[in-house]
């Protein structure tokens, strides 16, 4: 008997890690998968650094340098059938309608569309203005990195930093503007953002914060404030957007990603699910608060989740309760790895338990954070993987799921 | 099964000590050990470390 039609939209690393464990899953099943960029799955996070570099350098050859993000699968032609370079642009009834007109009839739709980078709403200098979210991002803004030309860097998010780091290394003028007071604030807390923001002047940064961008003229960012600043190249890095508009109409709550129960089924779309950066979820480690979640290691976790679920319901069973991953992110700027377990935005003080946040990018640094007392999670900035790992089961010591109410 | 590393490009996130303690762990010194040879009881641990794995550096086979 011919297994359900799973049609997996997103061929990233969402979409691929969802296709590998629901053929592990269900064995049985007909997966289909649908990713609008023309490049089969591939790893994001090189692009803002060594690929960008050494596309700036010009000794990269583009096949090779794409060879190296090429995600690794087990799953052969025969597993999965995809269809890459067009969107998706609709669901209905029946499946999923693809923006060539056709449609993919599904038993079960898995939404990894992920995000898209939020643009400025300014006209003005389109010819040097870039985002940088795929492949084809990193090969058009490479060229424009030469030594010497002025960058200007709008957003100092992780995206913003990591390219301004490695701007500063290929020997560019580099200005970031950024609207709130200190760069990552949101995601590493006040304290450790002013360590960050130290740390980039030293580099020869010039960063400006609590300004915004209020116009563009041809070769210029217009501040906020009237300041002008010239530049050759502009990187727009103001956070994402999520990839849902095509999910229009399913009876999903679309309102911040695709809000999703612990089994990562869409609520309100019995048979829509969402895996990685779309997937609103709540992680009980933390509280009963949905949240998308924008890091490398959730795809993996939410794929796993998102099989297991169908694989359950589809044996006539109900899929085992509790979804609590640990969340993990890193970065890496001018040499020093930022690597960050649990949940540090949700905190509301910060600890430093070892090394001096005045010594950020020459000692090793281990910030704790934690709300109402409880740790929600520790940073270790260019410590070792052995002293991170021993904060890091304090860590989970301490985080046990939450009961809900 | 049999475990490598490609240590020229491991960039020692950890993600693997995480997924699959009994097969991965960091020294004192920072340095990465495994598991050379694995009975089938660990191969789902060392796949869910070798997907972890945001460098592609595990090497399963």
């Amino acid at each position: 008997m011919a297994g359900p039609r799973i049609t997996v939209v997103g061929a990233s690393l969402a979409g691929l890690r969802t296709a590998e464990a629901l053929r592990t899953a269900l064995p049985q099943a007909q997966l289909t998968l649908i990713g609008d960029e023309p490049h089969a799955p591939y790893n994001r996070p090189p692009l803002s650094k060594d690929v960008m570099e050494s596309f700036a350098g010009g000794d990269a050859d583009e096949t090779e340098a794409f060879g190296k993000l090429l995600l690794r699968s087990k799953l052969t032609p025969e597993d999965v059938s995809t269809r890459l370079g067009v969107a998706a642009t609709g669901i209905e009834k029946a499946g999923v309608r693809l923006a060539d007109g056709s449609l993919v009839r599904s038993d079960w739709v898995i939404a990894a569309t992920g995000i898209r980078p939020r643009r400025l709403p300014l006209p003005g200098n389109e010819d040097i203005r870039h985002v940088l979210r795929g492949f084809d991002d990193a090969r058009a803004l490479a060229p424009m990195l030469q030594p010497g030309a002025r960058l200007a860097v709008i957003g100092a998010g992780f995206i913003g930093c990591e390219i301004a780091a490695t701007a500063r290394k290929l020997g560019l003028h580099v200005t970031i503007v950024e609207p709130g007071p200190q760069p990552m604030m949101r995601a590493l807390g006040p304290r450790v953002a002013a360590a960050m923001a130290t740390l980039h002047r030293r580099h020869g940064v010039t960063l400006l914060t609590g300004r915004s961008v209020e116009a563009y003229q041809p070769g210029r960012v217009i501040l906020d404030n009237g300041k002008e600043i010239e530049a050759d190249v502009i990187v727009e890095a103001l956070g994402s957007l999520p990839n849902t508009e095509w999910l229009t109409g399913s009876g999903a709550d679309l309102s911040d990603g695709v809000l999703v129960d612990d089994t990562m089924r869409a609520i309100g779309a019995p048979n829509l699910l969402a895996v990685g950066d779309i997937a609103r979820f709540a992680n009980p480690l933390f509280d009963d608060v949905p949240r998308r979640v924008e890091h490398w290691c959730i795809p993996g976790f939410t794929a796993k989740r998102a099989a297991q679920t169908i694989a359950a319901l589809e044996a006539g069973d109900t899929p085992e309760p509790g979804f609590s991953p640990l969340p993990s992110f890193w970065s890496d700027q001018y040499g020093m790895r930022v690597q960050a377990f649990g949940a540090p935005a949700l905190a509301e003080t910060q600890t430093v338990v070892e090394g001096d946040l005045s010594q950020i990018g020459e000692a090793p640094v281990i910030v704790e954070y934690a709300r109402n007392g409880a740790l929600t999670g520790v940073i270790g900035l260019g410590a070792p993987p052995a002293l991170i790992a021993k904060h890091r089961a304090r860590l989970m010591a301490a985080l046990t799921p939450k009961e809900t109410v | 099964m049999k475990v490598h590393v490609n240590m020229d490009i491991c960039l020692l996130h950890g993600q693997c000590v995480i997924a699959a303690p009994e097969i991965f762990s960091f020294d004192d010194n920072g340095d990465l050990h495994w598991v050379e040879v694995i009975d089938d009881s660990q191969v789902a641990d060392a796949e869910a470390a070798s997907d972890a794995c945001p460098e592609q550096a595990i090497i399963l086979g």
